[in-house]
């Protein structure tokens, strides 16, 4: 069958079988290979990228049904040379050591940034927790979204005038590990 | 806490440094942020297929006949291979990093559920899981062998009858320590204390499972395979005594690795697979395992049945500690550990306690289960010690009515007394075990901890506070002790300095996640005074990276990190004496500082390492005998392993209602000596801590009666997500390594071997109202449940 679809503001049509996976369109058709496979149940969280703005895991969604919808993978992220701040805060704060589930993780947090740009880390732990991460432990993860919140507030602020900017103790506070004594 | 940590580095504070060693952020992320790692699925080749493995269904059985013939005629199938086509061409068996032998595909029969039977070569992935579905195998079921208390019965079924008269299930015998020493000492002792303790078996899970990719090149005779693998170069030698393919004519490159964690150290038969696949096809062949066959068919880890015994008189003073163990290790020994250690590093059971004697017996069995044993970052069975040991000190603590903070530290070795050497012979290299232990009692507030408990117990609450205190052993090895299949335990480096000043740095061993590329660069900045931006780190690429065994068993700093930094200095020395010339001086008028060679006495006359670098390459005469160039190799054999520490401290809440353990804060002060870049020493901990909880509370790879594997999925094998833990606290002490180039320790185990005791020994005091001693991971509400209720399960 034939199936169009909008992937990264690009229009792609390609001949495909009914039963091919999102994230195998992705990955084996399209060559897109930030978004990875990480397990068979629906449970990891690797393969997480945006089906008309909402976060979905691509393994399991047909690409069938994304014909005709927008689809946002982790190469969109970076606005060319510039990072999104979700990649600068992972980067900053260290969310990341093996990347397998980076893609994912950084998909999953600018949709919650979208909606709520100052998440609690309890709002960020319960956003990430349909995907597992096996290297960071998570805490550098929460951390990275918290510096992304911090630092686009941040730039806000900056762009209208209209508000104080936030505690710059804040900001530093976001990169630094809590109860740490290095 | 900043004053405590002053008092006890006694090194040098090396976080505040602009280049070199310290906080530095990682040169890795740019690519993965942007989704351009490169990973073994993401390899796509000119007319590439894909192969799938057919599984075994059930445990135990005897293979009667299969039958591929619908699955030849399914669309896009180019092969389909049985264990019986390997046998022709001597392939059906391979050799294990144990000197066992595995199955590639199974012959005569199965050995465990999940076992490799038959493989389909397709155009593509989905073509080929369809052929799966048509081979038709004939299985005679036959009883399985699935305890491993069970497993040297008289009437077990006979597990490994390819053996040549193998007639029982017995794997191997270990054993260290003084037997007769041990005994007398118990003997005289005032306290004795026994406890059965189980280390389950779990799981590494990686979240790339393992995969390859085979081009073989039939015009060149050149292999190409491009694997998840954590030790390319054994790889590499492995496969040219298996397959007779000269070694210099196989490359294995070993791209971005989605995490290790010690489960892609083994060869698997997919590999294998794919490598004939590619022969028999003469095209490049893929083969990527799903999470399920990750988790049903490679190295699992611990599965340790343990008896320990400690011994210690009224007061507290610990005397001896006496073990026996029952270890499963499957149905074939696949178990990664060097030669000599058929259980590891297990004989530092013994921990950081200053002992009279001990001992240790060890019976390894085969069972109807998938191999493994060594893996998920066990730094050799230091996990299953260190587990033991902690565990055991509790319940003594237990025993005399003794806080188990005050008895830890009555009884540590103290830091006049290293090198230390163990009564199972390990001589631990340094160690100051009791400011690391105030550190972490300070920073958890353990007094107030403890009060905060009394009040919760009068109220009826659940509340346990957990203390862990562990000796690490890692950086295998002394070559003269240590080898994997004959090949030493040492580690190649090599080091070219370009004629614009860059460089770049090429190492034997493999990043799964660790960050070399940042830190091996800081090494060598830290030596050779090029900033780490201008030092490229090449690995796991066999042709362009000198040899050497691989990364785990934190043996990356402690030995390819003293390669690196001595190739550095290697580099220093030449470039030292054409600054000599340059400068017009000799030698000895030279000193050194980040980057530059100056004259003593007249600070103004100096050329920097760039300088120098353009020299080596460029016109004009070079001082005589100096060769051309800057550049230079090295292969470093360590003299011993190094010894991290730790203090780990854990407080968790149990709910009386659900039995449900909640981990509600964390304390771990680590200790790996000089610290190279501490932001990555701090993701390596928390990551480890997170297992820790895992393994703890949750995970678990169990067999039914029948043997089917019960743990073969994630919606059973149950990982933690950011729910499950707290927000971790982390601090250090520095006591280097005296015997490492750079003082540094490995550590990046530590965390997976220390947190599992420390989350036990505080589910084990939150139930001490209940009269409980111990309780066996996975502590689970069901399970934590019939232990408050005086009915302790082990694990199945």
């Amino acid at each position: 069958m034939q199936v169009t679809m909008t992937v990264n503001g690009v229009e792609v049509t390609r001949e495909i079988e009914g039963r091919l996976l999102l994230v195998h369109f992705l990955r084996d058709v399209l060559g897109l290979t930030g978004t990875h496979w990480g397990c068979d149940t629906s449970n990891c969280g690797t393969c997480v990228v945006w089906l008309d703005g909402e976060p979905v895991k691509s393994c399991t969604v047909l690409a069938a049904m994304a014909g005709g919808h927008q689809v946002r993978t982790v190469e969109d992220l970076a606005d060319g040379a510039e990072l999104d701040p979700v990649q600068q805060g992972f980067m900053q704060c260290h969310g990341l050591q093996c990347g397998f589930c980076t893609p994912g993780m950084m998909m999953t947090a600018r949709a919650l940034l979208d909606r709520n740009p100052d998440p609690t880390e309890a709002e960020i732990r319960e956003a990430i927790s349909g995907q597992i991460c096996r290297c960071t432990g998570y805490a550098t993860i929460v951390r990275s979204v918290r510096w992304a919140a911090v630092h686009e507030a941040a730039a806000a602020a900056r762009v209208t005038e209209t508000t104080e900017s936030p505690d710059a103790g804040e900001i530093a506070d976001a990169g630094q590990p809590a109860g740490s004594v290095a | 806490m900043t004053s405590v940590h002053e008092r006890v580095d006694t090194f040098h504070d090396n976080d505040q440094k602009p280049v070199g060693h310290g906080r530095m952020l990682r040169k890795e992320d740019p690519r993965f942020l942007r989704g351009r790692g490169r990973y073994v699925d993401d390899i796509q080749l000119p007319g590439m297929l894909h192969l799938a493995i057919l599984r075994s269904p059930v445990a135990h059985a005897r293979i009667v006949g299969i039958d591929t013939s619908a699955a030849e005629a399914s669309p896009g199938v180019a092969a389909v291979v049985t264990g019986a086509m390997l046998a022709e061409q001597g392939l059906a068996w391979m050799p294990t990093l144990s000197n066992d032998v595995q199955a590639v595909l199974a012959t005569d029969k199965v050995r465990f559920q999940g076992q490799e039977v038959a493989f389909v070569v397709a155009e593509n992935r989905y073509a080929a899981r369809d052929a799966l579905e048509l081979i038709d195998v004939e299985y005679d079921v036959l009883d399985p062998v699935v305890d491993a208390r069970r497993a040297l019965a008289p009437d077990a079924p006979v597990i490994r009858d390819d053996l040549e008269g193998k007639t029982n299930n017995h794997c191997f015998d270990w054993e260290t320590g003084d037997e007769a020493a041990t005994a007398a000492v118990f003997a005289r002792a005032d306290v004795v204390v026994s406890q059965d303790i189980v280390y389950p078996r779990v799981h590494p899970a990686p979240m790339e499972t393992c995969g390859a990719v085979a081009d073989f090149d039939p015009v060149e005779g050149k292999l190409r395979l491009w694997s998840t693998t954590q030790a390319p170069h054994a790889h590499r030698t492995l496969y040219a005594l298996v397959a007779g393919i000269p070694e210099h004519k196989i490359q294995v490159i070993s791209p971005d690795i989605g995490g290790g964690f010690g489960n892609k150290v083994p060869i698997y038969p997919g590999y294998v697979c794919a490598i004939v696949a590619s022969i028999v096809t003469g095209k490049p062949v893929k083969w990527m395992e799903d999470r399920s066959e990750n988790l049903v068919s490679t190295g699992f880890a611990r599965d340790y049945i343990m008896r320990g015994e400690i011994a210690a008189t009224r007061d507290g003073r610990i005397l001896a500690i006496r073990t026996n163990v029952l270890a499963d290790h499957g149905a074939f020994n696949g178990t990664a550990a060097p030669v000599k250690y058929p259980a590891g590093f297990f004989g530092v059971f013994t921990g950081s306690y200053d002992l009279e004697a001990a001992y240790c017996k060890m019976t390894a069995v085969y069972t109807n289960k998938a191999p493994g044993g060594v893996a998920y970052a066990c730094s050799f069975r230091i996990t299953e010690a260190v587990y033991l040991v902690e565990r055991i000190v509790d319940c003594l603590a237990d025993e005399l009515g003794m806080d188990p903070a005050e008895l830890r530290l009555k009884n540590f070795i103290r830091p006049e007394q290293f090198p230390y050497t163990t009564k199972t012979g390990w001589v631990y290299d340094s160690g100051n075990y009791e400011p690391t232990m105030r550190l972490a009692m300070q920073m958890a507030g353990y007094d107030e901890l403890r009060r905060e408990q009394a009040a919760k117990r009068a109220r009826g609450e659940l509340m346990g506070i957990g203390i862990a205190f562990f000796t690490e052993a890692v950086g295998a090895g002394p070559r003269k002790d240590m080898d994997i299949l004959g090949l030493g335990m040492a580690d190649g480096c090599e080091l070219r300095v370009h004629p614009t000043g860059k460089a770049v740095v090429r190492l034997s061993v493999q990043s799964q996640g660790q960050g070399h590329e940042t830190t091996f660069a800081q090494i060598v900045a830290e030596e050779i005074g090029i900033p780490p931006a201008d030092i490229d780190v090449v690995h796991g690429d066999t042709d362009n990276t000198p040899f050497g065994l691989g990364t785990y068993g934190s043996r990356s700093t402690p030995v390819s990190g003293a390669a690196a930094a001595l190739v550095a200095r290697k580099v220093r020395d030449k470039a030292r004496i054409i600054a000599s010339g340059m400068l017009e001086v000799s030698v000895a008028d030279l000193e050194w500082e980040k980057g530059a060679f100056r004259v003593k006495g007249d600070p103004g006359r100096s050329v920097t390492i760039q300088d120098v670098a353009m020299r080596a390459h460029g016109a004009g005469d070079l001082p005589e005998g100096v060769e051309g160039g800057l550049e230079a190799q090295i292969c470093y054999n360590p003299s011993n392993l190094t010894y991290p520490h730790g203090a780990y401290i854990c407080v968790v809440d149990v709910d009386p209602g659900t039995a449900q353990v909640t981990v509600r804060r964390f304390v771990a002060v680590d200790d790996c000596g000089t610290r190279i870049n501490p932001m990555i020493i701090e993701g390596q901990v928390h990551g480890g801590l997170t297992d820790g909880v895992g393994m703890a509370l949750m995970e678990m790879i169990a067999f039914d009666e029948d043997g089917n594997c019960l743990g073969a999925s994630l919606m059973d094998y149950l990982i933690p997500t950011a729910l499950e833990v707290p927000d971790w606290e982390t601090g250090f002490t520095v006591t280097p390594s005296p015997h490492h180039p750079i003082g540094a320790k490995g550590v990046g185990e530590s965390a997976t071997v220390g947190s599992p005791p420390a989350i036990v020994n505080a589910v084990v005091d939150a139930l001490k109202p209940f009269g409980v001693r111990h309780a066996d991971m996975p502590l689970t509400p069901s399970r934590v449940w019939d232990a408050m209720r005086g009915n302790p399960r082990p694990p199945i």
